[in-house]
């Protein structure tokens, strides 16, 4: 195709994208988890809604809506200038399941943040990946004061997969959260490795 | 709960009753909420067009050297095309850094589409199994990082 400007500028490298999600129960530390391996300052992105099949009349020519907003964390790692990681830490109130479905299709794994003090609060999650066969690693951010446990005692309290990664993690240091995030995408490797295996055969 | 999800709730002041919204309906963290549709002129996502993934990017075309002299533009859209020109972004971080809701920037980027101003990625589909050299090459940045 021919554009009567041609490229002046060079033309835009277009970036692999892969998205990680990052859930847990309420102040488990998502925020603090995207912001330490962040690029961008911990972005908040927000996304208003519609519910639908509620009749609405017309509001000053603009159609009236029934929207609330969400705060989602969002992070961006960039690896390469041709591949970029987003994290995105998932809103924990349960009327908003259904903004998971969307951030969960085509995720490349997710990070279940747990608390030892509140590891029910991690239950939902650790369902909710579980039955999207999504890969995922439970990640255990160790909060002074809270009592260590023996990680085979919580991954029995958890119910976990014997597959299933856990670790223990400081979710405000960048080196431990990006251990963390290996752990997912190792995880999602040997899963993505095996179904491979098993369409070739 | 907290209190910023019980003030995102519109209902509480009407009860059920959607046709008696107040002018001043919004929510104090959000701002006003009816603005950013009138700047989509009450468009939701566009119906019948495929839903723009949070992590589509969006790529300037050539065409899109001055999208000034586009007189249907309004100043979001242009906004949007010259930050995709110094490097082209994801819709979530295009929301994120417009300070405007994903759904209206799914519709002010689903114009630029058809302008042919921008062209948008198409994420990995989900069914679709990921790519293991790619996995791996992940794994490598991380480390590297
Ligand atoms: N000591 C300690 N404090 C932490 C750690 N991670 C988070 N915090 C603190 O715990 C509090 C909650 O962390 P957030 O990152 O906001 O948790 P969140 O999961 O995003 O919380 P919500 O979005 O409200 O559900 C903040 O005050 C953090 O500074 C950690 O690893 N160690
Ligand atoms: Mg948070």
């Amino acid at each position: 195709m021919a554009f009567g400007r041609s490229s002046r500028k060079k033309t835009p490298v277009e970036p692999v994208t892969l998205k990680i999600l990052v859930a847990g129960g309420f102040g488990v530390g998502k925020t603090t988890l995207v912001g330490a391996v962040s690029e961008i300052r911990p972005l908040r992105t927000e996304e208003v809604l519609t519910e639908a099949g509620r009749p609405v009349d017309d509001l000053h020519g603009v159609e009236a809506k029934t929207t609330t907003t969400v705060a989602m964390d969002f992070g961006r790692i960039t690896l390469r200038e041709d591949l970029v990681l987003y994290l995105f830490g998932t809103p924990g109130q349960d009327r908003f399941w259904f903004l998971w479905d969307e951030l969960a299709q085509g995720a490349l794994g997710a990070v279940v943040l747990a608390d030892t003090r509140r590891l029910e609060d991690s239950f939902a999650a650790i369902d909710y990946f579980e039955r999207r066969g999504i890969p995922f690693t439970v990640a255990v951010n160790c909060f002074e004061g809270a009592r260590r446990y023996p990680v085979e005692t919580v991954r029995a309290a958890l119910d976990l997969d014997p597959e299933v990664e856990l670790v223990l993690c400081d979710a405000r240091d960048r080196e431990s959260v990006k251990s963390v995030l290996v752990a997912v995408v190792e995880h999602a490797l040997v899963l993505a490795d095996r179904a491979h295996a098993s369409a070739a055969t | 709960m907290s209190d910023a999800a019980e003030r995102g709730r519109p209902g509480r002041e009407n009860p059920g009753r959607a046709t008696a919204v107040p002018h001043h309906w919004y929510d104090d963290e959000a701002g006003p909420v009816v603005r950013p549709y009138a700047m989509t002129r009450g468009r939701t996502s566009a119906a019948g067009r495929h839903r723009l993934d949070l992590i589509a990017v969006v790529v300037p075309e050539p065409a899109a050297d001055d999208p000034g002299r586009d007189q249907s533009l309004s100043p979001e859209h242009v906004e949007i095309v010259e930050r995709c020109s110094e490097q082209p972004q994801s819709i979530a971080e295009l929301a994120a850094g417009l300070d405007l809701p994903v759904g209206v920037v799914r519709v002010l980027v689903g114009d630029l589409v058809d302008e042919e101003l921008v062209h948008v990625t198409r994420p990995v589909p989900p069914a679709q199994l990921p790519d293991v050299s790619i996995l791996r090459e992940v794994i490598n940045g991380l480390r590297a990082l």
